[in-house]
């Protein structure tokens, strides 16, 4: 492997003479210089970070590459519904960067980032430390809107827990699911378009009510939903059907899902001018969101929510030299997912390895696989091919869609089998 | 013994960056980029249950991929995917797969 990282990459990349160089440890002649290797520092660890580190040392060896990550182990969205279905455990979510040290030669420093001057290209940290950057590359997922409704804030979290962030979020919701009494009633608020992983509602209801089934089948959920329709909609509410009844009610904003304000104290979300109240024993308000506070901070969103660049690299068209990846950035067609950072980060790496070393970028293409889970033995499936087009990362006419609707019992098994093997596939290609 | 390696490999990069073409180099580097967004789930180093696809035979790959892209072939997931690539791109792929070991 460490044979194949060096030189088939390397040779496969092409990226020619200038950073021919920068791969050499040993180059007799004098050129091997460090502004030619360059320093890339990468903000925040999880699916676009981490891959971003990995591949721009698979891809240039010689360069130096610091992740700068607050967590010693990172906890993947992606998973946490399976953990609050109670068939996983947080440990099967848990990853680490014991393998972006030791076998790629990732500098990691546990820390957090608190401001970036991109004039002079530092970034400093939580720890006081500065550490400067030839390029910069910013995957800090995202942040929360906890002003777009009356009556909740941060602070409620621990109360009334958004878990969209996987981890502490994670556990405080199961537990809350678990003291639970059967014939209770879980609320979910999901936010309207754009956020971090379209189908993400739709499966935590899935395997909340595979939780219920089994410990307290008298138990209701109700998704109070701040748009009209939603991601593998069909395929969801079918299965739903068919394995929960009519346990699961899903309300579209037009039809009072557009929740105004919460009642915190009461743990009761309202819409229609007060008109309708859901009262709830576990609520899960998932706000509406931004790019990751350091991203904002940064100024790298402008005046709006989330991150422009320029798509055929990730570059930043605010801030040159720094390129934002994953949920934070304004990805065209692609959505907020696990899969589109991991693919946006292998663009982004090999467009600052090309910039370094003088070169244009190639045309990026990149794809984008999203399992979710009905139940353990049913999941479904979305996917797309993006390819640039007209300065934007578009699908391509003709490919993707989601599983078909007549497909037999034997394939939502396949595709719940191959879900448990994407994640073992994706979580291996970012910190493995 | 590393440094002579690498100096050998590196000597045989440099000499293809002066006889290349550009076109040609940079429809390698495309052919990378292009393959590294399957090792999302056709994982390089074998994790997970997806087939592995490091050291696949060329002419095989392309064989599939095209099968998957005309439906003769179906799979649950690969002819969504599959129908998103030209000819040329499948063959930058059986091209890349092969080759990396």
């Amino acid at each position: 492997m460490t044979n194949f990282s060096r030189r088939n990459f390397l040779k496969a990349v092409g990226i020619g003479g200038a950073a021919t160089v920068a791969g050499f440890g040993c180059a007799p002649n004098g050129r091997a210089t460090a502004s030619r290797n360059g320093h890339v520092v990468v903000v925040g660890g999880g699916s676009g970070g981490a891959t971003a580190a990995k591949y721009l040392k698979r891809f240039s060896p010689d360069m130096d590459v610091t992740l700068i990550e607050p967590t010693a182990t990172y906890h993947t969205c992606y998973g946490s519904n399976w953990v609050l279905g109670g068939h996983a455990q947080m440990d099967d979510i848990a990853q680490t960067y014991d393998a972006l040290q030791s076998r790629h030669g990732v500098k990691v420093v546990q820390d957090s980032v608190t401001a970036i001057d991109p004039a002079r290209r530092t970034v400093r940290t939580a720890g006081g430390e500065t550490i400067s950057y030839d390029r910069l590359v910013m995957s800090p997922g995202i942040d929360f809107r906890y002003d777009a409704v009356p009556g909740i804030t941060e602070a409620d979290s621990g109360r009334i827990p958004h878990a969209w962030k996987a981890g502490e979020q994670t556990v405080i919701l199961r537990r809350q699911l678990e003291a639970m009494p059967d014939g209770g009633v879980f609320v979910m608020v999901a936010p309207g378009n754009p956020f971090r992983c379209p189908p993400g509602p739709y499966e935590r209801a899935s395997m909340v009510a595979h939780y219920f089934k089994q410990a307290k089948p008298r138990s209701k959920i109700i998704i109070l939903d701040n748009k009209e329709n939603f991601s593998k909609q069909g395929l969801f509410m079918a299965g739903w059907e068919q394995h929960y009844g009519d346990m699961i009610e899903w309300v579209p904003s037009s039809r009072g899902g557009q929740v105004e304000e919460i009642d915190a104290a009461n743990l009761t979300a309202i819409s229609d001018g007060g008109f309708n109240e859901f009262k709830a024993d576990v609520l899960n308000y998932v706000p509406p969101q931004t790019a990751g506070k350091i991203a904002m901070d940064t100024g790298l969103a402008g005046d709006g929510f989330w991150c422009p660049v320029n798509q055929m690299t990730f570059e930043s068209t605010i801030h040159p030299g720094i390129y934002v990846i994953g949920d934070s950035s304004v990805a065209g067609a692609m959505p907020k997912s696990g899969h589109s950072a991991n693919n946006q980060a292998k663009v982004a790496a090999a467009a600052i390895i090309r910039e370094l070393a003088g070169l244009d970028p190639v045309e990026p293409s990149t794809a984008n696989t999203c399992y979710s889970l009905i139940t353990p033995d049913h999941a479904i499936s979305v996917a797309a091919v993006y390819a640039y087009k007209d300065g934007t990362m578009a699908g391509v006419e003709g490919a993707g869609g989601v599983s078909p609707a007549d497909a037999p019992a034997s394939v939502r098994q396949m595709e719940a089998v191959y879900t448990k093997g994407w994640y073992d596939g994706i979580t291996a290609d970012i910190w493995g | 013994m590393k440094c002579s390696r690498t100096l050998a490999a590196g000597i045989a990069v440099s000499m293809m960056a002066l006889t290349y073409v550009p076109q040609a180099a940079a429809d390698t580097t495309r052919g990378e980029l292009l393959t590294s967004s399957c090792f999302a789930c056709h994982s390089i180093d074998g994790t997970g249950n997806m087939p592995n696809l490091v050291g696949y035979p060329r002419d095989l790959l392309i064989s599939q991929m095209k099968a998957f892209k005309d439906g003769s072939r179906v799979g649950t997931i690969m002819n969504r995917l599959a129908r998103g690539y030209t000819e040329e791109e499948i063959v930058l792929m059986g091209d890349y797969f092969a080759k990396i070991q």
